[in-house]
């Protein structure tokens, strides 16, 4: 056993709006620049729906991922090391600004500049790449909201694994929208590709990165990525990919997609996984067996033997917590409600999403029956194949059994919950219909629905403070020190935090003397405590999440928080 | 089959331009080579790439690169051959001159046709591409020049000398030269007397590759052939260094100090 830690993400489909906060943030942060005009390290898709790049699913075209070869043996889909360097020259798999999109701008000074003339002015929209007036035709997010499937819906490569009666029945439309960022695989085929050895894997947290020194531009990793998330930046000719926003990371934040979710759909902890087993699990002869496969491969955090094992890999204890607290162990390994996005590309994918319910729930509704009903529920998540079907091109390579099972357990959530929410007796009938207690029910219950920033986002800070501060010399104000004038007089931070340090605000006579503290500083306060303190969340110090299957004592048999409950008077 | 020594040449005897374009230029170019990678390598890792342009075009692209790209590195086993490997070599294995040559020239010529015609190809396609075109920088225009007239003149004095002159036999005189640079007992004189397309030919290729280190060319330095041993994964430790910078001497963490 050769256990290793790695930082995952789950996103919760059912939550997501299609809003793209995500994506904007992301490309703020990260890609705002000239030469990755057209890249997005998040983007939202519509499903069904082509995708960014467009029908990048289909890889019959585009040879990403691995594939077994005819001896069993894992082998990269474009082929071996041999004939990435025989096509060096021209990688005769690489998408083309046409798949992804052409970047424009507009021509805004016309607006400004334009003589006095009879018509308005019009800013035309010109190519970022070719600097010439162009027609907008494409972009990455073109069939949002399933705008103009009628023309382009048929292009959806899943559509063409699923039934026809799927497409027959495409007029009566679900749609649903699918976040996605680099999965930072255990078994990276874009890693895999780089003749350079550019791209690696971090040892310590597992995010995968390009190394933009190494990086010669032979962009095998564009073909090698199954998921088409390593983009080349065509203005200084280096392959760039999401970065799990490490440096936010390693200071215990999530990141930037993450943190500025609306529907707060995404989870981020730890998983502790063993190594050893990647390869037996990439290889597993069943597509159908992949999603199995990649849950043996992580490891129990309760388990002593697998902390012994940590400890001696040089996991530290504070990680070791993390990972136990993490929420998405609990979602992927305890309420077994995530899943891996396409699993069949043999990269042991960790971003995982839990299949959203609500094509389901529409369906029952429409019909005009009572959609918290688990017996509906169930006979809907049984009868309706269309999104069965489809939800299982996407996350267990077809096979429909494992996204019934998870549909079923967030349908029997549902009505389980709806009962203790209307102060009426809990049915312990469905919680066992679907393998689980009521108590893991609500506990599951309170991961998805109620749970607060820090139990999201369990991130134990990377072991480099010290770096951070000196890092962060630059940026703190010199006259920030204790009795400095930098920052208001007598004032202590309100929450003792960070020792009591000074917070601005209060003038030389005392608290309330003087102005008000601008809000910068107090932001930036805030934020600085929360990278420097010691624990992700002051809140929860020192109190781990209890494992639900090991049961709590003391807890009525029925947890009926109040906050959870409308009492009718 | 010698021919005899081609009248029209830069000098006729080693005089000092022949000093100082056979012995002081060779020297000067390859320390600038040596040097300018090291520089290069250490102050601008960033810029080591090959700046491809496939995606703003990959039609001709997918005809002229490999056409080119292979050709020259037919060439450059040819140069291999013809300049580091001494005639005796290859008469101690039984090969005699007339086959070292024929075979030398059917070789060299298709090579040579196939990277004049790939390069013609991506020179058409860098000009006439709007987004190739302005994505080439003033560097890249001059490299252009040069490693066009180096290949150009280099396919000229073969042509030339086989056509007109019934071959010429620079395993006697260019060979021995370029050999005598790295005993560091440089010989002008095997120069001075070469024809004036080899001489030129020569010329091209060193202003080249003083030029090299400073081009886009330095990627061929570091051709991938480590991937065919390396692992597929590399794990990569979190760097140790903490910070973006170096810690200054005398600050370095306790155990992390050589």
């Amino acid at each position: 056993m050769r256990v290793m830690a790695q930082m995952a993400m789950v996103m919760n489909l059912d939550k997501c709006i299609g809003c793209h906060t995500c994506s904007v943030t992301c490309k703020q942060a990260w890609t705002n620049r000239t030469g990755v005009e057209y890249v997005w390290f998040n983007n939202v898709e519509t499903r069904p729906g082509q995708g960014y790049p467009r029908r990048y699913e289909d890889q019959d075209t585009w040879e990403g991922g691995w594939k077994l070869n005819r001896r069993g043996r894992l082998t990269l889909k474009a082929g071996g090391r041999f004939k990435k360097l025989i096509g060096i020259f021209a990688n005769p798999r690489l998408p083309s600004f046409d798949d992804y999109y052409e970047p424009w701008t507009y021509d805004y000074e016309t607006l400004t500049n334009a003589p006095l003339q009879e018509h308005t002015p019009v800013a035309r929209p010109k190519s970022l790449i070719s600097g010439k007036d162009m027609k907008i035709s494409w972009s990455a997010n073109w069939d949002d909201s399933l705008g103009g499937s009628a023309a382009t819906g048929e292009q959806d490569v899943l559509l063409r694994e699923v039934s026809e009666k799927i497409k027959l029945e495409f007029e009566q439309t679900f749609l649903f929208f699918l976040p996605r960022i680099c999965e930072h695989c255990l078994n990276p085929s874009c890693a895999a590709s780089c003749p350079s050895g550019a791209i690696y894997k971090r040892e310590e947290d597992g995010i995968v990165l390009v190394d933009q020194d190494r990086c010669r531009g032979w962009r095998m990793c564009v073909t090698g990525c199954p998921y088409k998330k390593v983009y080349f930046n065509h203005r200084t000719g280096k392959a760039e990919k999401c970065t799990f926003c490490f440096p936010r990371v390693e200071v215990g934040l999530p990141t930037v997609c993450s943190e500025t979710c609306v529907g707060r759909l995404r989870y981020i902890g730890l998983v502790l996984y063993d190594a050893d087993r990647v390869l037996d699990a990439a290889s597993t002869p069943d597509d159908t067996g992949l999603y199995e496969a990649q849950r043996e491969v992580f490891l129990d955090p309760h388990d002593p033997q697998v902390i012994a094992e940590a400890e001696k890999a040089g996991i530290p204890r504070d990680w070791i917590d993390a990972a136990q607290r993490s929420p998405i162990h609990a979602l992927i390994n305890t309420y077994k409600v995530a899943l891996p996005l396409h699993p069949e590309y043999r990269t042991l994918p960790m971003v995982w999403y839990i299949p959203p319910l609500s094509p389901v729930l529409d369906a029952v509704r429409d019909t005009g029956h009572d959609a918290e009903s688990h017996h509906n529920l169930f006979a809907a998540v049984d009868a309706l194949r269309i999104p069965v079907d489809y939800l299982a091109q996407l996350f267990t390579a077809g096979d429909p059994a494992p996204v019934d099972a998870v549909l079923r357990r967030l349908a029997a959530m549902r009505s389980y919950m709806r009962d203790i929410n209307l102060g009426r007796e809990p049915n312990d009938t469905i919680p066992k219909s679907v393998g689980m207690s009521g108590e893991q029910i609500y506990d599951m219950y309170r991961l998805l629905a109620l749970a607060k920033y820090d139990e999201r986002y369990v991130i134990p800070p990377a072991h480099a403070e010290q770096a951070h501060k000196l890092e962060e010399l630059a940026t703190e104000c010199s006259l920030d020190y204790e009795g400095g004038p930098g920052m208001g007089g007598a004032g202590r931070s309100p929450s003792g935090k960070g020792g009591g340090r000074r917070v601005g605000g209060s003038g030389p006579f005392g608290e309330a003397s003087g102005g008000a503290a601008p809000i910068a500083v107090e932001n930036y306060r805030a934020l600085h405590d929360r990278q420097t303190s010691d624990t992700p969340s002051p809140h929860r110090q020192g109190q781990p999440r209890q494992p639900p299957q090991l049961g709590r004592q003391g807890l009525p048999t029925r947890p009926l928080p109040t906050q959870a409950v409308r009492r009718r008077p | 089959m010698t021919a005899p020594a081609q009248p029209l040449t830069l000098a006729v005897e080693a005089g000092t331009g022949g000093i100082l374009l056979w012995v002081v230029l060779p020297y000067v170019v390859l320390a600038v080579f040596v040097l300018g990678h090291i520089w290069r390598y250490r102050y601008d890792k960033f810029g080591w790439t090959t700046r491809s342009s496939q995606l703003y075009e990959s039609r001709l692209l997918r005809i002229g690169s490999p056409l080119f790209h292979f050709g020259i590195l037919v060439v450059l086993i040819g140069h291999i051959g013809g300049l580091l490997i001494p005639k005796s070599w290859t008469e101690a294995v039984g090969m005699s001159e007339h086959t070292y040559h024929v075979s030398a020239v059917v070789l060299g010529t298709i090579a040579g046709v196939c990277t004049l015609g790939g390069l013609a190809i991506l020179i058409y396609r860098r000009r006439t591409v709007g987004p190739v075109f302005s994505a080439t920088t003033r560097n890249d225009k001059a490299m252009y020049v040069l490693l066009t007239a180096t290949i150009v003149l280099g396919l000229a004095a073969t042509v030339a000398a086989n056509i007109v002159g019934g071959g010429y036999d620079y395993r006697e005189t260019i060979s021995p030269w370029f050999r005598s640079i790295f005993y560091l007992r440089p010989d002008p004189d095997l120069m001075t007397g070469a024809p004036i397309l080899f001489q030129l030919h020569a010329l091209s290729a060193l202003l080249l590759f003083a030029a090299w280190p400073f081009t886009r060319l330095v990627h061929m330095l570091t051709a991938p052939l480590g991937y065919l041993t390396r692992p597929y994964i590399v794990y990569r430790s979190r760097d140790t260094q903490l910070g973006a910078r170096a810690p200054r001497r005398g600050w370095e963490r306790a155990g992390q100090g050589r």
